[in-house]
């Protein structure tokens, strides 16, 4: 797999180390091109430690790399009381952490970091766990420190992150136990079978009596860890339903596997008969079976996410002059903090010190930066973009604009989601329970009371649902994997209920409906001649304020001969210059002296002057998602839609237009007031309110509405809690997942009356007593491997018809 | 016939251990990453001037 980047391809010369287009070749190594110093500088370490490997196992393994780290970023690593709480495991000479390294994507990942010793000796052995990006690093602590280790790593592109979750780490179940009881039941149901075919084939009367008896004794051998240890969650859920006064589904089961447990020890022990121990065993495997297949989870992405894993852990504070890491815990009102380019404000604070250029796109949903006075409030949440700034803290961690989201009540207690088939599989126990009194009843006055015994246990046996828990496992299973492959993950296979029952859908604009990179850019007025553009765009180089270099992207001119005199750039207001003895002016209406009367429109514009003459505007908008504008119409005809921004009204008629009438939209609202809204909703209608947001602003309404899905560009990127997390690009299968979803419950009830009519058919033969134990052996794994393609081939058959649209 | 019994007993024992490594297999994680190891034993260790201070891994 050698390659030839960093050679040309096409006209482009694309980075050896990361695949991005250079600007030219001016920074290289031998042959190779790099399009940063970042790159060049990891290229460097890698070829100076013979890591080229890494080079050689993939194709520009760094695709997507940060291009840069600030040095002094990890100072709080030194801090005794941070790195008690990171370090698993410490005995003076070693020392254990796990690092989550949101890089890790291919073989080179993984082979570069497991040899990181060869730059740091000091790191003993680094462990990558891939489906989790996780790293377990073992290192000298006598000879190195926890910074050291995380800048080495750094320093190669892997930047492990830490949020201030990790301080306070939540102990992490793992349900290794489902695998564990699946493989003792699968066990005993086997051996269970096997001894139970001399049974089968009514060969026992030639055997030896004794070996018949021996083999029944092993047989309720085997059924005892199957009952006591694999069917335990049956009882334990049953009993939890019984104390919270919810009759659930595991309740009738639970019932039904006592009974024919103790049934069967009857028939062995007092009769000398068989039992029915390999039915239950059967069924206990199928239905823990099924559960696993429905309960999967994806290792990859977690729902539970609160301000916490978004936040840094420390920030650096001044302190008798110098800027000193500390815990964002430990901030108090008034503290002066420092943060510099690409950091997260952690703390509502009054801007001191620098030139503040936030981007709240993350907390409001504003799409384009704010430039903050002096003075003035800075919000948690926020995103520097420039120079390092000081602020003054005025609020601590918990209590700002932001973070008081998460003292609502909703965060306190979890979404109670109750299933339709707990209520189906009441009925259905209720009637069945109902016929086996009535015969019991029958037997009772016919006076032969072990007929009546056995008619009201073998009723108790049918009225298992666990035909109705197989097929809702292996649907929900099966919907789940339908809908992960084409980009919707759902947290709990009860979500898809939900998300049949959708009336209402509200979406977020900026980040959900609109995409976060990518500007659309137009110009209208006097059309300029080729010089005057030129001069503009080298005006416009000059200057790092957003739109400044997306307009400069857009017009992808430049002439580095262009003298440019007298460059002035005034804060929120625009720039101007004298480039060639014509006097320029870029920015706002205001700046140029621009005439607005008569335009209404709010978009966000950007005005051009050239000495006397006003040129033109640029207007930049975000664009919309491709796939929302397709699925606008279906979705507006069958659902009660609702748009929430953060942003302006700029958009308004727009979304008007697209929508249609009967439809609302709300701008300018606060996170509070995104919550209360769904809040409204779900009050005054009836129906169910599904919520697709993006960022921190939307967690309260994703929280709050019944079906919260969070929009990511990249699955690996930090989402907030939600229901769901889908990739952006299948927000064009909407439509398509909310109508799969309803196909599942469909599935789940044709599939229950199948089995029913199994049941009764099976109920006829036993009552007549003409089912023989083999065909009876026979029939109980038969229906439900019936049911179980069924409800599997019903499931494929929905997703390749609604799903087949290809994902963006 | 009574044979067949310590063969049965037996025939369990033997399933039993399979049983067992299985057990001991998703305990000490080895169906958790199948990426890494799938790909790790591809890892050529070979080249001439390392040396040799990850072979542990």
């Amino acid at each position: 797999m050698k390659q030839s980047v960093g050679s040309k391809e096409g006209q482009k010369v694309l980075c050896y180390h990361c695949g991005e287009a250079c600007r030219d070749t001016s920074l290289h190594s031998g042959d190779k091109c790099f399009c940063c110093h970042g790159c060049k500088t990891v290229y460097d370490i890698l070829s100076k430690n013979d890591l080229c490997t890494y080079y050689d196992l993939n194709r520009t393994p760094a695709a997507g790399a940060v291009h840069s780290f600030v040095a002094d970023r990890f100072a709080f690593l030194d801090d005794e009381e941070v790195l008690r709480k990171l370090i698993s495991f410490s005995d003076g000479k070693q020392s254990n952490i796990t690092f989550y390294l949101p890089q890790i994507h291919c073989s080179s990942c993984l082979w570069l970091l497991e040899h990181a010793s060869q730059i740091n000796p000091h790191i003993l052995s680094v462990r990558v766990n891939f489906t989790k990006k996780e790293a377990f690093v073992v290192f000298d602590c006598s000879q190195t420190t926890l910074r050291q280790v995380v800048e080495t790593l750094a320093s190669i592109g892997y930047e492990p992150h830490f949020s201030l979750q990790d301080m306070n780490p939540a102990q992490k179940k793992v349900k290794k136990h489902t695998l564990y009881k699946i493989a003792i039941a699968g066990f005993c149901f086997a051996n269970i079978m096997m001894m139970s075919l001399p049974e089968y084939f009514s060969v026992s009367s030639y055997l030896e009596k004794e070996i018949g008896r021996t083999f029944q004794y092993l047989i309720v051998g085997l059924s005892l860890p199957v009952l006591f240890y694999c069917a335990t969650e049956f009882f334990v859920s049953a009993w939890k339903g019984l104390r919270n006064r919810f009759l659930n589904i595991d309740l009738p089961i639970a019932a039904a596997i006592a009974i024919t447990f103790l049934r069967s020890l009857y028939e062995i022990f007092w009769l000398h008969g068989s039992g029915y121990l390999d039915s239950m065993s059967g069924i206990v495997f199928f239905m823990l079976v099924g559960r696993y297949f429905q309960d999967q989870t994806y290792q990859f992405l977690s729902f539970d996410r609160d301000f916490k894993s978004f936040f840094p852990i420390s920030v650096n504070v001044l302190q008798n002059g110098l800027f000193k890491p500390r815990q964002i815990e430990q901030l108090r009102v008034e503290d002066v903090i420092q943060v510099r380019n690409g950091e997260l404000v952690p703390v509502d604070s009054l801007l001191s010190k620098g030139d503040a250029l936030i981007d709240y796109s993350f907390v409001s949903g504003e799409s384009l930066p704010v430039r903050v006075e002096k003075g003035s409030w800075v919000y948690a949440g926020g995103r520097q973009c420039g120079e390092a700034i000081e602020l003054v803290v005025m609020k601590e961690v918990a209590q700002g604009y932001l973070t008081n989201l998460w003292n609502n009540a909703i965060f306190k207690e979890p979404k109670q989601r109750y299933s339709f088939i707990h209520l189906l599989s009441r009925y259905f126990t209720v009637i069945v329970l109902l016929l086996g009194l009535g015969a019991a009843l029958y037997w009772a006055y016919a006076g032969s009371v072990s007929t009546m015994w056995n008619a009201l246990t073998t009723i108790l046996i049918v009225a298992c649902p666990c035909a109705l828990l197989l097929s809702s496992t292996f649907t929900n299973g099966n919907v789940l994997r339908g809908l992960s492959a084409h980009g919707l993950y759902l947290r709990h296979p009860d979500v898809i209920e939900d998300l049949g029952d959708i009336r209402h859908i509200v979406f977020d604009k900026t980040g959900t409906l609109t995409g976060k990179d990518g500007v659309d850019i137009r110009y209208s007025g006097v059309a300029m001649d080729e010089h005057t553009k030129l001069c503009v765009s080298r005006l416009l180089g000059q200057s790092n304020h957003p739109l400044s270099i997306a307009i400069h992207r857009y017009l992808q001119l430049d002439d580095q001969a262009i003298a440019i005199g007298s460059f002035r750039e005034v804060p929120g207001a625009g720039i101007e210059a004298w480039i060639e003895d014509a006097h320029y002016q870029v920015g706002s209406a205001l700046f140029t002296g621009a005439d607005t009367l008569g335009t209404l429109s709010e978009y966000t514009r950007v005005y051009v002057r050239k000495e006397a003459q006003l040129f033109g505007y640029f207007t930049i908008r975000s664009p919309y998602r491709k796939g929302f504008l397709e699925i606008a119409p279906q979705l507006s005809k069958r659902y009660h839609l609702t748009v929430l921004s953060g942003d302006n009204d700029s958009e308004a008629d727009f979304l008007r237009e697209l929508l249609g009438p009967g439809h609302q939209l709300l701008f300018h609202q606060s996170p509070e007031q995104k919550l209360e809204y769904i809040q409204r909703l779900q009050e005054q209608h009836p129906g169910k309110v599904l919520m697709v947001g993006d960022g921190l602003n939307d967690a309260g309404a994703l929280q709050k509405s019944d079906v919260g899905i969070a929009l990511t560009e990249d699955v690996n990127n930090f989402t907030p809690a939600s229901d769901g997390i889908m990739k952006a690009g299948s927000i064009g299968l909407l439509y398509a997942f909310l109508r799969f979803a309803r196909a599942g419950r469909r599935i789940i009830y044709v599939s229950f009356i199948v089995s029913i009519l199994y049941n009764i058919i099976g109920l006829y033969f036993a009552l007549r007593g003409d089912l023989s134990p083999l065909v009876a052996a026979l029939l109980m794994p038969a229906s439900s491997l019936s049911i179980i393609l069924l409800t599997y081939g019903c499931s494929s058959f929905f997703a390749a018809r609604l799903l087949h649209k290809k994902v963006l | 016939m009574y044979i067949i019994i310590p063969i049965a007993i037996v025939s369990m024992l033997i399933a039993g251990g399979f049983l067992v490594a299985l057990l001991w297999g998703l305990r000490t994680g080895q169906y958790e990453d199948d990426f890494g190891a799938a790909n790790r034993m591809l890892f050529d260790d070979s080249k001439p001037d390392t040396t040799g201070t990850n072979k542990k891994q």
